[in-house]
């Protein structure tokens, strides 16, 4: 693990030359080592910044001393009143975080203040949106099992249910014509408290409460492939649609007379534990024993069966630490965490390139205790990897995408039902995001049977593959070629994409379309940073 | 002449069976199925037989079923031996006629008079003398002692089974004629079926002639295909299927397009609504489980595969009030006017030029190879695979 430090350094471009080490490309469950040509740039994220000494004192601190036009939380609470506290879904962070979780903190706090002032009636609510619900062990991972033993048993903690149309309330339209239609319990309450994990600057602000309490009705305003498109990208509110919207929304909600108590929180980047600490450092830095860790695992991995290497994996849980914390009123809230993700994340890079590289691991917002199917490879790739960035696109206009992913034709049934279909019966037809919004959405959002297991089993809603498509529709509009390297064959041309076996052959093919000697960068991960490109 | 003879040995029937169970269509080189070069003529049994000399002949499901020795017992009293195969036959009458044979051997080829209630009807396929008369026993050409079959250079027949080729037919086209009147009674046995959703699971060469069939004849709002390899889906969506599907995909398919509920957390096990009908263009206990697992309750799952001897859980038939019913061979088809099958599927044959279907022809001797390709034939992007009999240099001619 890459200690906290004080002098954390920033991030850092790298041109490769003779003397470069392979690079550390992920691979799903396991790690590729590629040469990268000479010239190339690798860009490093930043070294984790250094975490709250104290971060229950932060937290406390927070709530009492608030930011924007918000009273401290203890004069917001009084007795005989409705409070609702709605918290981040099991999608964030990533990978999930070592006990406690932030949310416990935060919650345990919060309820806390809510008992001295003699609060009864308080409600829990997994802000999941169309997401699948939480299991048990997630819950009580999530809230601690104090706070689990105390309200779910008794039905007061529980899972944002978007299909349950007596839980949802509509509070109105936007300007724009889009629906605000948010949990009702939440809209209703005297006092809502949202507790965010914000792991990408795109996360909190309005988001939180208008996408992870709404359902289709309200999600459909934003979450379409013209919204996406003109998202330059989600991790800059400022040049994002969805933002957009989402404030839009926000501003509904708040005339509405809903009462929100925003609670942001930030964390460093110490994504992975050992043995596994080697992928955050740079290589030329690798120690001898992180040489052996890797080759340990590289080789240990390659003879384990995919279902326990996943399970291996899927158990780590990252060594996450909060740098900051803050609460009150929520656009002002928003715009001092997303200054403390950009002190974290933010690298400059000086220009585009042709070709972007990238590897792709095994986790993604929405595979989390499950599996990362294809749809989610692209979504990863596409969606979340290449829209981390500020200003413009790393790779220019008609560039291509290398990711390296094995991309199994595999979906986790319980998780993912309409993902399977999707797969099949949409993607057999086309890959046209337009197409497939104009033609296949709505059926598969309003399936009976999708809504029976997003409700009552553990499945993403119907329409949840659509949204990981069109995350990718900015992307797929942009480039020029997406080449994915070491990728089940089948699997890579039902996405539309190209597979390639090395990526020596997918810089080849490349070269179909950008030129000969293209520029190439390549995005280490982990952990994940934000290239604000020049 | 020369002729593929399949002999009555229990032993190489057996040794067929086991061979096959591990490699299908290898039946062939170890079975009953023998290559005679000198074989004798058969003889026409009684007036009105003429003489076929076959161009191409096909190999179909029921063949390979039989040099596999994966066919049930229950064909044993109704063939007779040793019989030469082959029943999808476009051949040359003496006089120079391209004809099409109509193999079924009911009652007026077998002279049997007053002809049964079926044959009356125009029934041909249910035809309840095929043991009697002056013929042996034998279902069809290609199946009886006496007429002799299409995997030959002669054969006999009788003129009621002869259709002519239209001079601007293929002689590829023709010999797909006879498993296309299979498939168009299959598809015009399940009743009209506009408004509904139809799946066929299966997409082999009776497969995707029963889409065809469905398709130009009956014209179900959906109609869904089960389909493994690259050049079935091609066909399928060609010949009018509405969706196509990985054969373990088809019931999630029909779950979509029906809009039903599903038994199953993610997984199906079985839906709870479903197609109006499925077509079973296999027949293994596999595939009737799983139309019976897509049917509809009140639906209908009509077996157009040749099944044997299966093993299934009933149960559903009975919860759900499924009618499983079979569709054999050809006649005349009420919902089409009383026109004749063979009529019918020469229409269906021309407007898709299903000639297009037969992907490779053999030489006689090579059966061996032709039967593995045969068996395998989805595998290898192809669809039928038939013998070609105009290059064969014949003692007796």
């Amino acid at each position: 693990m890459t200690k906290s430090h004080k002098g954390a350094r920033p991030g850092f471009v790298l041109e490769v030359d003779r003397s470069t080490p392979p690079t550390l490309f992920w691979h799903g469950e396991g790690f590729r080592l590629e040469k990268l040509p000479v010239g190339s740039r690798v860009i490093y994220a930043p070294e984790p910044l250094p975490a709250l000494d104290d971060p229950r004192g932060a937290i406390r601190h927070a709530l009492l001393n608030p930011i924007g036009e918000s009273q401290p939380l203890p004069s917001l609470l009084f007795s005989g009143m409705r409070l609702t506290i709605a918290f981040d879904d099991i999608s964030l962070p990533l990978p999930p975080m070592e006990r406690p979780d932030i949310r416990q903190m935060v919650i345990e706090e919060v309820l806390e203040l809510a008992a001295v002032a003699g609060v009864d009636d308080v409600e829990i609510i997994a802000a999941l949106a169309l997401h699948r619900r939480m299991t048990e062990d997630e819950l009580r991972h999530a809230v601690g099992d104090r706070v689990y033993d105390a309200f779910a048993p008794s039905g007061k903690l529980y899972n944002h249910d978007a299909e349950d149309p007596d839980a949802l309330t509509n509070l109105g339209q936007t300007k724009h014509g889009e629906d605000v239609i948010i949990n009702k319990r939440a809209a209703e309450s005297d006092l809502l408290i949202y507790v965010n994990i914000n792991l990408v600057a795109m996360d909190g602000g309005w988001k939180s409460t208008a996408t992870g309490l709404s359902g289709y009705q309200s999600l459909k305003s934003h979450h379409n492939v013209a919204t996406m498109r003109n998202s330059k990208s989600f991790m800059d509110r400022h040049k994002s649609e969805l933002h957009t919207s989402n404030w839009r929304m926000g501003k509904v909600i708040r005339d509405a007379g809903v009462k929100i108590f925003q609670i942001e929180t930030t964390l460093n980047n110490e994504a992975f534990p050992e043995p596994f600490g080697f992928l955050q450092k740079r290589e030329w830095e690798w120690s001898a024993k992180d040489r052996m860790s890797f080759l340990g695992s590289s080789k240990a991995l390659d003879r384990t069966p995919t279902k326990i290497k996943r399970a291996i994996f899927q158990n780590i849980k990252a060594p996450h630490r909060m740098t900051s914390v803050q609460a009150g009123e929520v656009e002002a809230v928003h715009e001092v965490t997303t200054a403390n993700v950009f002190k974290q994340q933010l690298v400059v890079v000086e220009g585009q390139t042709d070709v972007l590289t990238m590897g792709l691991p095994y986790i993604c917002p929405y595979n989390v205790n499950s599996i990362m199917n294809p749809i989610l490879v692209m979504c990863l790739g596409l969606g979340y990897f290449f829209n981390l960035y500020r200003n413009k696109p790393l790779v220019r206009e008609g560039g291509v995408l290398i990711m390296s992913h094995p991309t199994p034709w595999e979906f986790h049934p319980v998780h993912h039902p309409s993902y399977i279909d999707f797969f099949e019966q949409v993607l057999s037809e086309t890959t046209d995001p337009e197409r497939i919004e104009k033609e296949f959405e709505q059926s598969f959002a309003e399936d009976e049977w999708y809504r029976h297991l997003y409700r009552t089993s553990y499945a993403y809603h119907g329409v949840h593959p659509f949204y990981m498509w069109y995350w990718g529709a900015h992307a797929m509009q942009h480039l020029g070629k997406v080449i994915i390297v070491g990728g089940d064959t089948k699997s890579v041309r039902r996405l539309g994409f190209t597979p390639a076996s090395t990526l020596r052959d997918a810089l080849e093919m490349a070269e179909d379309v950008v030129g000969r000697s293209p520029s190439i960068t390549h995005i280490h991960n982990p952990p994940i940073f934000l290239s604000d490109v020049q | 002449m020369k002729a593929l003879r399949f002999e009555r040995s229990v032993p190489k029937f057996a040794l067929a069976r086991i061979t096959s169970a591990r490699k299908p269509g290898s039946g062939a080189g170890v079975g009953p199925l023998v290559f005679d070069d000198d074989a004798p003529e058969p003889h026409a049994p009684g007036d009105g037989w003429v003489r076929v000399r076959p161009r191409l002949a096909g190999i179909c499901g029921s063949d390979l079923a039989t040099v596999d020795g994966r066919s049930s017992r229950y064909f044993e009293p109704i063939v007779s031996f040793p019989f030469v195969p082959g029943h999808e036959v476009v051949g040359n009458l003496d006089d120079g006629r391209r004809v099409v044979i109509e193999p079924v051997l009911g009652c007026v080829a077998r002279g049997v008079v007053p002809v049964c209630p079926a044959c009356a009807a125009g029934h041909l396929g249910r035809c309840e003398r095929i043991t009697f008369g002056h013929l042996k026993p034998g279902l069809q050409s290609g199946f009886c002692c006496e007429t002799g079959g299409g995997w030959s250079t002669a054969m006999t027949a009788h003129v009621s089974q002869l259709h002519d080729v239209p001079a601007d037919m293929t002689d590829e086209d023709a010999v797909m004629v006879e498993p296309t009147a299979c498939a168009v009674h299959a598809a015009l046995s399940a009743g009209p079926l506009g408004g509904t959703a139809v799946a066929v699971i299966g997409a082999g060469t009776l497969g995707l002639l029963t889409v065809a069939a469905l398709a130009e004849f009956n014209r179900p709002d959906s109609l869904i295909v089960g389909a493994k390899h690259p050049a079935q889906r091609r066909f399928a969506t060609t010949f009018g299927a509405t969706a196509v599907a990985e054969p373990s995909a088809l019931a999630r398919a029909v779950r979509s397009a029906t809009h039903s509920l599903a038994i199953g957390d993610g997984a199906i096990e079985r839906l709870t609504g479903g197609a109006d009908v499925v077509f079973d263009c296999v027949g293994s206990s596999d595939t009737i489980a799983d139309a019976l697992a897509m049917v509809r309750p009140g639906g209908r799952v009509v077996l157009v595969g040749m099944p044997a001897t299966v093993k299934v859980d009933l149960t559903p038939l009975w919860h759900r009030e499924v009618a499983l019913v079979g569709a054999y061979a050809y006649g005349v088809e009420p919902l089409a006017a009383g026109r004749r099958t063979f009529d019918l599927a020469f229409e269906l044959v021309r407007a898709h030029a299903l000639g297009g279907l037969v992907s490779a022809t053999y030489p006689l001797d090579q059966y061996v190879d032709a039967i593995a390709h045969a068996a395998t034939a989805g595998r290898r992007d192809g669809v039928k695979i038939a013998f070609d009999l105009r290059n064969e240099k014949d003692h007796n001619r």
